[in-house]
């Protein structure tokens, strides 16, 4: 942790959370919550045990359970979206969180309890003896431990993903569709810039492609989701597929994915068909 | 051409014309939408006005009966305008993610100031005043809020 960098921004912690000490890069860790009432608590739990250094705050995307009650009994933050966003949505409200409040690096932990804090260091470790990454992920398929437990067409669709990013991005990416990630300030001010809206694992593999930024994958193991329900159910999956796919070949043809600063705005009044 | 069949398709476009009309009166319809209604609604009246360019056009493209030219026509426009409506639900809901974020943001900004208020540090933070509050303009865009470290509420455990 004492490596990590910190950057040369504003060391106020506006948001409140409890100032870092100098030299101490700032640490945040988003949970996207959306209806997971059953689990929040101890996932923040969890983090506060095992990464006590990561600033926990939950968006709460539109849950009309328990969760941001309890997410915040548990001590995180609560950030809370007026109606569902989609996790892309919801995840990309905490890359603005991390980058107006001037975090230095973000961790992305699941609140449904499939990704285990005590993994964290492990990205952290991986992260500090790569200066050059931009991203660190949690990926379930590195080991030779197989024991992530999901049916064998939710698989199937993760290895195709897996290989088209592989041969699109010139790396091996094993596990694009996990959401176990580390950023650093580069990659949180490119996703809060530019963040796909739904199903957003995949395409961000690309985007961070695309922008030349380094991801690298680290082994962890992930747990079956413990309550709540998957945001991808069988009707969903097939979309998910599709639309994940759409959104390769499309960004492939796409001259320059991502919007530089400068470039005229992806959403304007003025445009018309 | 002179029909029944005539009739009806030109009270027909004329009626989508003067609704058209209307609704951009009205303020109910934005010009910018309206545009394409406008032009589909004339070209269908002309089309069905002057039966005789109805019958060079369908003559061109092949087809035996010229009213079914209409057809084509309308059905042209109406993909055209789904097309329009699902570019503009694309930019709305695209524009409502982001205000959804800035609103989320807000509101634990206000509830953090709220905080600091009645965490007996009475030094009044005006909304107004943030933006000139940044002692240096840092990189990102300032997070200008400088309220009293520690100050914060009960709502954070102990333990932090």
């Amino acid at each position: 942790m004492r490596v990590l960098e910190t950057h040369p921004g504003p060391r106020a912690a506006p948001d409140g959370a409890p100032a870092a000490r100098d030299g101490q890069p700032r640490l945040l860790a988003i949970l996207p919550a959306y209806n997971e009432a059953v689990t929040v608590a101890g996932v923040i739990q969890s983090l506060r045990r095992h990464a006590p250094d990561w600033n926990p705050v939950v968006i709460d995307d539109g849950s009309t359970d328990d969760t941001a009650h309890l997410a915040e009994q548990a001590g995180a933050k609560v950030l809370h979206s007026p109606f569902n966003l989609g996790i892309g949505g919801a995840v990309q409200l905490g890359f603005v969180f991390a980058l107006e409040n001037g975090y230095d690096y973000m961790v992305q932990v699941d609140a449904d309890g499939q990704h285990d804090p005590r993994y964290i260091h492990k990205l952290v470790e991986e992260m500090e003896s790569h200066p050059k990454l931009d991203v660190v992920c949690g990926s379930r398929f590195l080991t030779k431990d197989h024991r992530y437990p999901a049916p064998i067409s939710r698989r199937t669709g993760i290895h195709l993903f897996a290989f088209l990013t592989s041969k699109i991005v010139g790396q091996r990416v094993s596990d694009p569709t996990s959401g176990f990630r580390l950023y650093n300030r580069r990659a949180i001010a490119l996703f809060a810039r530019d963040y796909p809206h739904d199903y957003p694992e995949v395409e961000a593999v690309l985007l961070l492609h695309h922008h030349r930024l380094r991801m690298r994958e680290v082994p962890v193991r992930m747990f079956p989701r413990e309550g709540g329900a998957s945001s991808i159910n069988s009707g969903k999956s097939v979309y998910y597929m599709v639309k994940v796919l759409l959104a390769i070949f499309v960004g492939l043809a796409r001259r320059r994915p991502g919007i530089e600063p400068g470039d005229e705005a992806p959403v304007t009044a003025t445009h018309s068909i | 051409m002179r029909s029944h069949l005539q009739v009806v398709a030109i009270l027909a476009s004329l009626v989508l014309l003067l609704v058209v009309l209307e609704l951009v009166r009205r303020r109910r319809l934005f010009e910018r939408y309206a545009i394409l209604w406008l032009l589909s609604s004339v070209v269908l009246l002309v089309l069905s006005v002057s039966g005789g360019l109805l019958g060079v056009v369908s003559r061109t493209v092949g087809i035996k009966y010229p009213p079914s030219a209409l057809f084509l026509f309308a059905l042209g426009f109406v993909l055209l305008l789904l097309m329009h409506f699902s570019v503009a639900v694309s930019r709305l809901s695209d524009q409502s993610k982001v205000l959804a974020q800035r609103l989320a943001l807000l509101e634990e900004r206000l509830r953090e100031l709220g905080q600091r208020e009645e965490g007996g540090e009475a030094k009044p933070v005006a909304i107004s005043a943030e933006r000139g509050a940044a002692p240096e303009p840092p990189a990102e865009r300032p997070p200008a809020v400088l309220g009293p470290r520690g100050a914060v509420g009960g709502r954070r455990p102990p333990t932090r």
